[in-house]
């Protein structure tokens, strides 16, 4: 008899999903699916709203990172109002987004992820957590949370709020930042380069013996990535080009502006998940399979562009021997990013621009199309807005990180499921580990589909007649 | 001049007859709690925030509009004006699409502060949502409708401070909504001065400088009596 395993919702992930998980009549997984269940439509309740209001409604998709929004949002409002903003607004809106990075990063390894590395994929659910880790090893989770609370605290420097800050503006940014909060980041920033310093210390041994198998498993297979780079071919995450490049490491396509993301994205819709399916159109779907996000970012630069995080990514090139394939790996992309984002502040922080009040050039509507494009914490984000001529929205779309890397989620959850699931026997951390090929990738559903929350674990085991064989909640 | 006594909350007042209640109560610094109120143009009693309970009146009565007579016992926060004052609140958040937190005016709005004086936390009454339309045709301003609460505000400083007359309220009951010329996109209407005076009205974000973002409406509301007070008595002064 064929069986359906559904794993209802996904924890310790932002936003609602669940994963089916199909077996054969042998009870062998034939094929294994990451639904994303909610609905919001901000697309749709934008309609008719003044363009200036975009990054503040926007920036409400998420709590974890508003701070992507905001920066797309800005950058598409800039385009509508044909300004180049000026030098401290770029570069205090680059500020935000490093420290928006290293926030989202230090939460996705530490609070989400790390508990599984930590205390183990088996250990007991109901410890298996941020708090579970408290107990286990308090220094490096008070590190975690305090390198969290670092980036969370240099955007409220710069934008009075962490969460939601209305700072960024089409045209620039409303304030530089201060003096006060300039001295704040410099005394903070020592005690955060020791804290991803032992974290990338401590992840790398992992990754030499006990998580040495994970990376084979855990979504390995060859697909395209993309990101931005900068003109040099560096790492970017705020402008420059989109690039695409192979698990060989060839340049698919380069020097691709936003503009034309309609001809070279396409977007693939699947009845049983609201979360839509991106793919590289000259590839075609499903083929046309490509990754975003940290691990994407460090393979298809050809260099960061500082120091240390240069080493590290050396390092990771050379552990892969060559291009980093393996979606485990994103957990150890995320913390060299927080590297290169901690270096990339030092060298912000100390640019007198950062304290200039030039920041934020006017305009009237003068575009009535536009294209914005940054790099969030899980990849490359895109808005697309159509204005009439009072600058009312007529016509928004929202191309999200999460959404790219929606074919590779289904495919790591179909490997890991494959891998460890045989038989109608399963252990509850199997099933974790199907989870945490989900949150390799860091996903933020409630962008995604443009909700939040969180529920117990729900396993349904279902046959092909639908009867509930068994049911398991946490 | 002659002078009325009466008593507010139980404390004796004397007011220039002629003074409204809500005058006298600020004499006496007793806060009356108003909305569509505005010092230097005449009182609508639209919002009805100001009602006040009067000995021997069978209704409540703004104190905006209603005179204070001699002998009057007036009552301004009784548990039934303060509940009153609460639904009322309530009705006007459920009637039109006020989201604070994209407003432009988001921290610098008097129903945003009412609201919050009164205790409102949540509105009993199911929201309306009402499909209303943003004006962004002016050069300089916008009017969001969705964020209008009818206060008439905005016509009253244009016709009566500035004499342009642009803006009157059109419609019936549910349907009233404010309109510049003859119900013109705003930008159209040749009358308008361009003065800014109904953005310094304005209580909450429907009328705002464009560009605004959130939280980013300035108001200079005093600059309203200010030119009430030259223009009458010939003084400059604020």
């Amino acid at each position: 008899m064929t069986r359906t395993i559904v794993v209802d919702p996904v924890t310790r992930i932002e936003g609602h999903a669940k994963i089916s998980i199909f077996l054969d009549e042998a009870g062998e997984v034939s094929d294994a699916r990451f639904h994303v269940v909610e609905y919001r439509g901000f697309e749709k309740f934008c309609e008719g709203r003044p363009f200036t209001e975009m990054a503040g409604i926007t920036a409400r998709i998420c709590g974890i990172c508003p701070v992507s929004h905001l920066l797309a949002s800005a950058k598409t409002g800039d385009k509508i109002l044909a300004v180049k903003i000026p030098p401290a607004a770029d570069k205090l809106r680059r500020m935000m987004n490093l420290a928006q990075l290293t926030q989202s990063h230090a939460l996705s390894f530490f609070h989400l992820s790390s508990p599984d590395f930590l205390l183990g994929w088996d250990s007991d659910p109901a410890t298996r957590n941020v708090f579970g880790l408290i107990a286990a090893n308090p220094d490096l989770a008070r590190a975690g949370i305090r390198l969290r609370q670092f980036g969370q605290t240099v955007i409220e420097k710069l934008g009075a709020r962490k969460i939601h800050a209305a700072w960024t503006v089409p045209g620039g940014v409303r304030s530089p930042l201060s003096e006060d909060g300039r001295q704040w980041i410099l005394d903070r920033l020592p005690e955060s380069f020791a804290t991803v310093s032992l974290a990338l210390d401590l992840f790398k041994d992992m990754l030499d013996k006990a998580l040495k198998g994970e990376i084979d498993i855990f979504g390995q297979f060859p697909t395209l990535y993309m990101a931005l780079v900068n003109s040099k071919g560096e790492w970017e995450h705020y402008d420059g080009h989109l690039r695409f490049t192979d698990s060989h490491g060839n340049i698919v396509a380069d020097g691709l502006s936003e503009d034309d993301y309609s001809q070279f994205i396409g977007e693939a819709v699947e009845p049983w998940s609201y979360l839509k399916f991106p793919y590289y159109q000259p590839l075609g779907y499903p083929d046309g399979i490509y990754r975003v996000g940290p691990l994407a970012r460090l393979n298809v630069c050809d260099r960061i562009g500082t120091d240390a995080a240069d080493q590290e990514l050396q390092e990771l090139r050379d552990l892969a021997g060559g291009v980093p394939t393996s979606s485990f790996l994103y957990h150890y992309a995320r913390l060299i990013e927080i590297l290169a984002c901690l270096e990339k502040l030092q060298i912000l922080v100390d640019d007198p621009d950062v304290l200039s009040s030039r920041c934020r050039a006017q305009g009237g509507v003068n575009h009535l199309d536009a294209v914005g494009v940054s790099e969030a914490p899980r990849g490359t984000l895109f808005h697309h807005y159509q204005v009439d001529e009072n600058g009312l929205i007529q016509k928004v779309n929202l191309i999200i990180a999460t959404g790219q890397n929606n074919l590779a989620m289904n495919k790591t959850v179909a490997q890991i499921a494959k891998h460890y699931i045989h038989g109608p026997e399963i252990p509850e951390g199997l099933l974790n580990r199907v989870e945490a090929g989900i949150r390799c990738f860091d996903p933020c559903l409630s962008c995604s589909t443009h909700a939040a929350g969180q529920m117990p674990l729900h396993l349904q085991l279902v046959a092909a007649d639908g009867q509930i064989l068994d049911e398991v909640r946490r | 001049m002659s002078v009325n006594t009466l008593k507010i909350d139980g404390q004796d007042i004397a007011v220039e007859e002629g003074a409204t209640i809500l005058q006298a109560a600020r004499e006496a610094k007793i806060p009356i709690p108003t909305l569509c109120y505005l010092e230097g143009v005449s009182p609508a009693a639209a919002c009805r925030m100001c009602l006040v309970e009067v000995k021997g009146s069978p209704k409540l009565l703004p104190a905006c509009h209603t005179a204070a007579l001699e002998g009057m016992e007036v009552s301004t926060n009784t548990p039934k004006l303060q509940s009153f004052r609460r639904m009322n609140m309530e009705l006007l958040f459920a009637e039109g699409n006020h989201v604070c937190a994209v407003c432009v005016a988001n921290g610098n709005c008097e129903l945003q502060d009412l609201a919050i004086r009164v205790g409102m936390d949540h509105s009993r009454f199911a929201y309306r949502f009402p499909d209303r339309k943003v004006d962004m045709s002016h050069p300089q301003f916008g009017i969001d409708h969705n964020r209008c609460i009818l206060c008439t505000r905005c016509v009253r400083v244009c016709d009566e401070i500035e004499g342009a007359h642009v803006w009157d309220v059109a419609q019936r009951g549910e349907h009233c909504f404010i309109v510049s010329g003859m119900n013109q996109p705003w930008g159209k209407v040749d009358a308008c001065t361009s003065c800014g005076k109904c953005v310094d009205a304005c209580p909450t974000g429907a009328i705002f400088r464009k560009g605004s973002t959130i939280g980013e409406k300035e108001r200079d509301r005093e600059k309203l009596s200010f030119l009430v007070t030259a223009r009458e008595k010939q003084q400059w002064t604020r």
